[in-house]
């Protein structure tokens, strides 16, 4: 699926297709952790992804614009393959108390993620 | 480049819908008790019903182990008033409940499921505790800490003296374990199948209910079931006035986007009585425009009663109800001098009964210069204790939260050392402290109703065999309200399914109904597709029956309805079986649009709880109107009625709370 989207980036060729679905990439597969279980179609409420035409490989994203944002595929992937991408129109940001230093979900260089695990 | 990539990767590989399509092939299905929709609700009823002994049959749009509003988690319990901790009782709590009714619904509130939430809260949480989730500080992570009680494990949220309400550990939890109780008790779980109607003896409006169709939104199929039973706990009605996908997807609807008002509806054409359809928004949800719930700073339920500083690192103060300023943190959760306890929400109603808050001049103060924008949600000013709770407990397993725990964490936010921002709006914004929402014009806003069936003491609608649970039930809405309104619900068709006989199905009201379902596939699709149908539909409501209305726009509401019914509704474009749902949602939507401004012009006043406004009726909540407008159908004729605001406790109802409930709740 990656590799297909950079193939349509860097070449010379251009395409008549229709605008981009927003938001588009609401679900964010890890393929190599991805094992196909299809545990995240069948969690979904509204049906945002399908299951892949080959058997095996990473559900097709195919409603993005239908996503509740409840997060359960992400919470229930038993493979930890798949995480949930807000909208660019739904990052905030947070300054740092004792440095004044600004962050933001989504900037180049972040500082490195917090791993303490929730109660 | 990506958007592109994707809509060409869909174009080349989505060549045939991936399910297997079978429009129109009937599956029949029977039981003792259906239950219409499995979200929270619908769970504990089938669960409920299913340990009687009875057959149970979920019926969901979606995936019962995750589906429901409630779906993806709970983070606090309101009025568990019989928690082994609380200092008030169910009777105390509904003393207050009176004139501020749960909700915000004042004195439109509904007594009967406000009293189950007094009574019943906390038997559902140990019933949910049965199931292996873990409801309280089970691992000793708050050992110490003032909001918990060190013999029970139990940890409390606001009010920490009185401790009925109750921060429950493991929420994220509880739709899954529900989902795994019912496989175990046998029920049987119909998903993505869409209810599309109620079936009645003969086929009659207004008689006896014995079964409901559906269609499977990923194949098309028809379902037919028998049950002796029915508990409706569908969502309500939600996202009709606001309708875009560009800004943030289905988000944009604060409920379920799967709520679209089936329950609703089939409840109207199969003759139930429906109250307080008229009502209007509550002002806080914004459509696309806000930001997720609990995911930007601010001082609101999970992040009750979070330290805000402005952008120099000055602190905004609490003050108690009686506006005195509140020194420490450790006071914001404590009741006023003199107060017995409190229950958290906005100041309204006459017996003072709101609890601490940011100062209310907040707006002033910010437009003087006194506070600089923007502000922060100081987490690391909580203690250690408060922060961890709010981060690490509460944002968790709140709802939809557990994805802004996973995205801040993994970008990098450190609740020991980072000031979450607040959205910066205009001043008179920062009244209310939900702050991802209150933004933009009230026509903006989402409509949340609180419009639904009437019911009784048992929870039964006007009509035999059909009970209610959840938001469906009028002025109903929330976890806590669907847990104990689905569990008793749940008993008493039960209890009904063995005192009667199954009923034949009409086969004339089966094949009308199948002929409505399929007539999208088979109109004219030269049309305009299902998401740009709503879109015009939610403007209807919004431009007709929105914040402000009268006769002449009601009538040409209806109108408008009836029109797009006529012309853009019957050719909508469909190209599988999700997008025939859609569009049989929409076709909901009209009709539950229609009830909305029926009831509107049925109410010839305005009001200030319901946010009702009749430029042709303005006088504001006259003695006269303070009762329910009720509508049903009869032999397809419209018949609005009204009901007393507190039915539940006259004739024939007691006149207390406890003898009706000891007479009815079936334990």
């Amino acid at each position: 699926l990656l590799a297909e989207r950079r193939i349509l980036t860097v070449d010379n060729k251009a395409y008549a297709v229709p605008n981009p679905i927003t938001p588009g990439q609401v679900v964010v597969i890890n393929e190599e952790l991805c094992n196909g279980c299809n545990i995240c179609i069948d969690v979904c409420r509204t049906d945002v992804m399908v299951p892949n035409p080959e058997k095996g490989k990473p559900p097709v994203v195919l409603y993005p614009d239908e996503c509740w944002f409840c997060g359960c595929c992400a919470s229930d992937c038993p493979a930890g393959a798949l995480i949930i991408e807000y909208p660019l129109n739904q990052k905030v940001g947070w300054k740092r108390k004792e440095t004044g230093e600004y962050f933001r979900i989504g900037m180049k260089n972040p500082p490195p993620p917090n791993t303490r695990p929730s109660v | 480049m990506e958007g592109v990539a994707m809509n060409e990767f869909n174009e080349k590989n989505i060549k045939e819908w991936p399910y297997p399509v079978n429009y129109g092939k009937e599956t029949e299905v029977g039981a003792d008790v259906l239950v219409i929709g499995g979200g929270i609700a619908g769970c504990h009823a089938a669960i409920n019903a299913a340990r009687q002994g009875t057959k149970v049959v979920v019926v969901d749009k979606g995936a019962t182990v995750r589906s429901g509003s409630g779906g993806a988690g709970v983070d606090h319990w309101h009025l568990a008033c019989t928690n082994p901790c609380s200092k008030v009782t169910p009777e105390e709590m509904m003393e207050i409940m009176k004139d501020f009714g749960e909700y915000d619904y004042g004195e439109f509130g509904n007594g009967i499921s406000t009293y189950l939430l007094c009574k019943e809260s906390w038997d559902t949480l140990l019933d949910i505790e049965s199931m292996g989730v873990k409801v309280r500080d089970v691992d000793d992570e708050f050992k110490g800490a003032p909001f918990r009680d060190e013999k029970t494990k139990l940890m409390f949220a606001y009010d920490y003296v009185n401790r009925y309400c109750i921060r429950v550990n493991g929420g994220a939890d509880i739709k899954v374990a529900m989902y795994n109780e019912c496989k175990r008790l046998g029920v049987e779980i119909f998903d993505r199948v869409m209810a599309t109607s109620l079936l009645t003896e003969g086929g009659r409006q207004g008689a006896r209910v014995i079964g409901a169709t559906g269609v499977n939104v990923r194949t098309g199929e028809f379902y037919i079931f028998k049950s002796k039973a029915i508990v409706l706990s569908a969502g309500y009605p939600a996202g009709l006035s606001i309708f875009s996908t560009e800004l943030k997807g289905g988000a944009a609807q604060f409920m379920d986007p799967n709520n679209s008002g089936e329950g609703t509806a089939m409840a109207w054409r199969a003759g139930a009585e429906l109250a307080l359809m008229e009502r209007g928004g509550v002002p806080y949800t914004s459509g696309g425009f806000g930001y997720p719930q609990y995911g930007v700073g601010n001082a609101h339920n999970t992040w009750y009663a979070c330290k805000i500083v402005d952008a120099n690192g000055k602190e905004v103060p609490w003050v108690d109800r009686d506006g005195n300023i509140l020194k420490n943190i450790e006071d914001r959760y404590r009741p006023a001098p003199g107060q017995k306890y409190f229950y958290y929400g906005r100041a309204y109603g006459t017996r003072k009964i709101w609890g601490p808050s940011l100062i209310p001049d907040l707006p002033e103060r910010i437009m003087k210069g006194e506070y600089v924008l923007p502000l922060y949600a100081d987490l690391p000013g909580m203690p250690a204790h408060e922060r961890r709770a709010i981060w690490g407990l509460m944002i968790p397993h709140e709802g939809k939260c557990r994805i802004i725990y996973d995205t801040y964490q993994r970008a990098g936010f450190d609740p020991d050392k980072d000031l979450l921002q607040v959205i910066v709006m205009p001043p008179e914004k920062y009244t209310y402290s939900a702050w991802w929402a209150a933004y933009g014009a009230r026509q903006w806003r989402e409509r949340i109703h609180g419009g639904g069936l009437l019911f009784d003491w048992d929870l039964k609608t006007s009509l035999d065999g059909l009970y209610v649970a959840g938001c469906q039930a009028y002025c109903s809405a929330n976890h806590a309200s669907s847990a104990v309104t689905g569990r008793y619900a749940g008993r008493k068709a039960a209890q009904y399914s063995r005192e009667v006989e199954e009923s034949g199905i009409d086969r004339p009201q089966v094949n009308a109904e199948k002929a409505r379902v399929y007539a999208p596939l088979k109109q004219g699709k030269g049309g305009i597709g299902w998401k740009e149908l709503r879109a015009g539909l939610a403007r209807i409501m919004q431009d007709y029956a929105g914040e402000y209305m009268n006769e002449e726009t009601l009538q040409m509401g209806l109108t408008w309805l009836n029109s797009i019914k006529e012309s853009e509704a019957s050719s909508v474009y469909i190209r599988n079986p999700h997008e025939l749902a859609r569009t049989l949602e929409c076709l909901t939507r009209i009709t539950v649009g229609e009830i909305i401004m029926q009831a509107s012009l049925a109410r010839k006043a305005s009001s200030k709880v319901l946010n009702f406004n009749r430029l042709d009726f303005s006088e504001v909540d006259p003695p006269e109107w303070n009762k329910l407008v009720t509508l049903r159908q009869e032999n397809g004729r419209i018949k609005p009625g009204e009901k007393s605001v507190n039915y539940w406790l006259i004739p024939p109802n007691a006149p207390t709370y406890e003898e009706n409930y000891n007479k009815h709740s079936g334990l």
